[in-house]
């Protein structure tokens, strides 16, 4: 990115003489900012991944890279949750808190005696159920998306507190111990769960009618309507999908801590929009991506990933992301339409 | 004026909105191959009735017959089961998505069974393309995006999809009102051809001249009813100004 910075503007002075030559670099100029826009997430991953493999040894070892995948994995599920509701135009901001709810279902359950699978299926379904009231909410109780998921993100996180008394719930489990260490080939477990997801996801918007009647609301929802599709029913659908993804999310964060903490979590929740405002979504709806809000979770990760190993305080990580992310959304403007 | 070419018959119809009465008893037919024209007025009661007729209002009181058998139009699913499509004014397309998207939403065709079911992109995209070009004489390719296709396009591809589900009766509601010369008479050749094909087009319309070109028969709508009709061959601009004002008795 600092490269680019510095390009552009010799570019420009080496053209600036010539009138005509000035229009048409204008006009290469617009080209490839579109370019960087539309590409903003593989090619900022790229620039990443090349500046932090030469500032740090480590960074593109094979172990770090697996330690990034499976740190990744949470982030990427969340942002692929994510990328549904924004293409409706909505946005779930209770995406973490939801994920933090399910956590300490697991967590609950499981000191209650119940095996790994009993207390995987309560994650799930206590995070669905978050899912359906944000659904209800924005959908039939017509309350803008910010606020209804607003209220969820304080009532689940009150709720996750109210349940556990504020206190984490360790959890020992064979299986949580094989899904946080086990690997298919090099790729751990929690990365190729994460992989699954966004294939279906792909699969799921790319390729069925659903998808399609989601990029049609959040393109023109009276348009949509217009055409038989029901709206409501598919923002409904939109908030439990992204609230049962956010359940399975909430099993990996259990495995990767190795207890259920009543924790906010607010980093997941800004980051998975961050993810998708990188991988070029726009958050008026009708847009649909799922490989740009990947690679930006990808992107994200291995952004601080590659502070930390560079020994940078954590304290500027969350600058270094709020830059990324305004400077992603300044370069939307230029994508095509 | 009833003939046995009578598609559809709309009788006594009326609507109020509160204290408004948008139509007070509008009656109007509709024949088999022929482009009838709606005119009147703003706020005569075009808009309500035509949204009666494509089910997105329930009139007060009043029937609709179509093919002699009175139906109830309950909403515009339940206009487009009874085969009549309406292309309204904002077109309902989805700009964010392509043309051939926007040719199946709501109707989609997949293959596969049971919950794995997958669109059939190819068979839209080619039912799509055969549909259009069948109407618009410089059809855009099913690809390309709405967003990129000029009012003109959108308003051929509206009328395309309006007319590519086997459907009797096509309502337009101003299909050239922010068109262009050139591309009101390629939507207007698109009417044409419509009709060549034994649809029944509902045209709203405040050009006169368009009106005379294109329909064969005229309804004039004002203070919510259809107060006279004429054949276009028996009648002139001037004439359908002066029954519109009330200038003219019917």
């Amino acid at each position: 990115m600092r490269a680019g910075t510095a390009n552009a503007p010799a570019a420009a002075e080496t053209v600036a003489p010539a009138l005509p030559g000035r229009v048409s670099a204008a006009v290469a100029e617009t080209r490839r900012l579109s370019f960087w826009a539309e590409n903003a997430a593989p090619i900022g991953l790229v620039a990443l991944v090349v500046v932090f493999s030469i500032l740090s040894p480590t960074f593109l070892t094979l172990g770090n890279i697996q330690a990034m995948l499976i740190a990744a994995a949470i982030l990427v599920i969340l942002a692929v949750a994510q990328s549904f509701v924004i293409t409706t135009g909505g946005i779930d901001l209770s995406i973490s808190a939801t994920m933090t709810v399910g956590a300490v279902g697991f967590g609950l359950v499981f000191r209650a005696g119940g095996s790994f699978w009993v207390a995987a299926l309560v994650a799930v379904l206590a995070a669905t159920a978050i899912g359906v009231v944000n659904g209800l909410l924005v959908a039939k109780g017509k309350v803008t998306d910010f606020i209804a998921t607003l209220g969820t993100l304080g009532v689940a996180t009150g709720a996750a507190l109210i349940l556990t008394d504020g206190k984490p719930i360790s959890v020992l489990s064979p299986e949580l111990l094989r899904l946080t260490t086990g690997r298919l080939g090099v790729v751990g477990y929690p990365f190729v769960v994460a992989v699954v997801i966004g294939v279906l996801a792909w699969v799921v918007m790319f390729r069925t009618r659903y998808g399609l009647h989601v990029q049609a609301v959040g393109g023109s929802e009276e348009a949509a309507v217009a055409n038989g599709v029901k709206a409501p029913r598919v923002r409904i659908a939109v908030y439990v999908w992204a609230a049962a993804l956010a359940g399975l999310a909430s099993i990996l964060l259990v495995a990767r801590i190795g207890a259920a903490e009543p924790a906010i979590n607010t980093n997941y929740l800004l980051n998975s929009i961050a993810a998708v405002v990188l991988g070029g979504v726009s958050l008026t709806g009708g847009r649909a991506k799922i490989v740009g809000p990947v690679l930006g979770a990808l992107l994200l990760t291995a952004l601080t990933n590659g502070l930390t190993l560079l020994a940078v305080s954590q304290f500027y990580q969350p600058l270094a992301v709020g830059l990324v992310v305004v400077l992603a959304a300044l370069l939307t403007r230029f994508q095509k339409r | 004026m009833t003939t046995t070419d009578t598609i559809l018959t709309a009788q006594g119809l009326t609507k109020s909105f509160g204290g408004v009465h948008a139509l007070r008893g509008a009656s109007i037919t509709m024949r088999r191959g022929e482009v009838t024209a709606l005119i009147g007025d703003n706020g005569a009661g075009k808009s309500t009735l035509v949204r009666c007729l494509s089910g997105i209002h329930r009139p007060d009181s009043g029937t609709i017959t179509l093919d002699g058998a009175p139906v109830e139009l309950a909403s515009p699913l339940a206009a487009r089961a009874h085969g009549i499509e309406t292309v309204q004014q904002n077109l309902a397309l989805v700009e964010d998505l392509t043309v051939w998207q926007n040719f199946f939403i709501g109707r989609e065709l997949t293959r596969g069974v049971g919950p794995l079911r997958f669109l059939d992109r190819q068979a839209m995209r080619e039912k799509a393309a055969t549909m259009l070009s069948g109407l618009a004489v410089n059809a855009p390719p099913v690809t390309s995006r709405v967003r990129r296709l000029s009012g003109g396009q959108r308003q051929a591809v509206a009328i395309a999809r309006a007319a590519g589900w086997g459907s009797s009766i096509v309502i337009m509601d101003e299909p050239t009102a922010a068109l262009g010369v050139q591309e009101t008479a390629r939507v207007e050749e698109v009417v044409r051809r419509l009709r060549d094909s034994g649809v029944a087009v509902l045209l709203i319309s405040h050009n006169f001249d368009q009106v005379l070109r294109l329909a064969q028969h005229v309804w004039v709508m004002r203070a919510g009813q259809a107060v006279a009709e004429r054949r276009t061959s028996d009648t002139s601009g001037d004439e359908l100004v002066a029954l519109i004002t009330g200038a003219r008795a019917a």
